[in-house]
């Protein structure tokens, strides 16, 4: 007659073992320590961003004209990409037929904003976000930041994109 | 010497000279407190003496007895003092350990017991209470030593009862003698007159 197998302990007896090796939860110390060298990684990192902000160069601004910005008709808008390919910009001949122009991404959650010409703002479809036409800043909805605006520049009948100015500059 | 030393207990050589007592009590880790002690059998009719150092059961009952989870055993088998952050000084570990090692510091409101000197052996050296033993009854050795010179033959297996209990220590024993049988009937006497 073979013995009968070791019946496997109560629950209460494998969380609370007597052996040390087979402890399964964390202990005070080792959450503790968890925590120092979480809270050091992220100060680490913190740092990190920092000194790659503080070191960072300003990129040379760009010129690039506009392609048919003469043939746009009052309260009409195009996109153009600027300042490099695959960044889209809205450019806008308000009602008062003045050019404006600015970045297509919502600054909410880069949606592909447009231009209303009946309301003259513009809008964001996603989220109901509107920006104002005339200086990009939030009119109501969710995004935390004015639509930053691309500088113009008239030569002759061409138009020119010269830069960005960020919300710093009064845009 | 070869093989990792191994604790010895043969109290036919303890001559009760209390040197291991006093030896235990100067560690810093709990001076004036001796994790040993020495017992007369039979006092009235025998000079026989008896060290009782712990034998760090391999599913010690002290541990199992624990309501506060505070007696812990390490990764070589050791069983140490009660955890002071835990220990609830509820003397159970007292009351349950068959070879009745454990006591309670009432003073600290800890239990502390013999930890085989962890500080010592885990540099290589040997328990103070076997480094000052003059008869080596108390001896830290390779096994092979100990079999080499004494005729008993170590025992870790003890039955109290309906108890087995196996230990990391050795008891010396008579060569016979595969497991050391301790009965409370046997201790029990009726006083004649």
């Amino acid at each position: 007659m073979s013995a009968p197998p070791a019946p496997r302990p109560p629950l209460w007896r494998e969380e609370f073992p007597i052996r040390e090796d087979e402890e399964r939860y964390v202990t005070r110390r080792q959450f503790s320590r968890f925590l120092v060298l979480t809270s050091l990684g992220m100060f680490v990192g913190n740092v990190w961003i920092l000194a790659k902000t503080w070191f960072r160069k300003e990129p040379a601004a760009v010129e690039a004209r506009i392609a048919g910005a003469s043939a746009l008709a009052i309260g009409e808008s195009t996109v153009f990409e600027y300042p490099a390919p695959g960044e889209p910009c809205l450019l806008i001949r308000t009602r008062d037929d003045r050019f404006v122009a600015f970045s297509q991404k919502c600054t909410h959650l880069s949606c592909a904003v447009v231009y209303s010409k009946e309301r003259d703002r513009i809008e964001c479809p996603c989220h109901l976000g509107f920006f104002s036409a005339r200086d990009g800043r939030v009119l109501q909805g969710p995004p935390p930041r004015p639509l930053p605006r691309v500088l113009l520049e008239r030569r002759g009948d061409d138009l020119y994109a010269v830069g960005l100015a960020g919300p710093e500059d009064g845009a | 010497m070869t093989g990792a030393p191994a604790f010895f207990i043969d109290p036919s050589r303890c001559i009760g000279c209390q040197a291991c007592v006093n030896a235990c009590a100067e560690c810093e880790s709990h001076r004036g407190h001796s994790m040993i002690h020495v017992d007369y059998v039979d006092r009235r009719s025998s000079i026989a003496t008896v060290p009782t150092v712990c034998m760090h059961c391999e599913n010690p009952t002290c541990a199992q007895v624990c309501p506060a989870d505070a007696i812990k055993q390490d990764e070589n088998g050791v069983v140490h003092s009660s955890l002071k952050p835990r220990c609830v000084a509820c003397s159970n570990c007292v009351l349950a350990c068959p070879f009745g090692v454990p006591t309670v510091l009432v003073e600290i409101e800890q239990m502390m017991k013999c930890d085989l000197c962890l500080d010592r052996t885990s540099v290589g050296k040997r328990p103070m209470c076997a480094t000052v033993c003059p008869s080596q009854a108390l001896a830290y050795v390779p096994p092979e030593e100990i079999e080499r010179t004494r005729r008993e033959k170590p025992v870790n297996v003890f039955v109290f009862g309906r108890q087995t209990v196996r230990t990391m220590n050795f008891m010396m024993a008579p060569p016979a003698l595969d497991r050391i049988e301790v009965d409370v009937a046997d201790y029990t006497w009726e006083v004649e007159g």
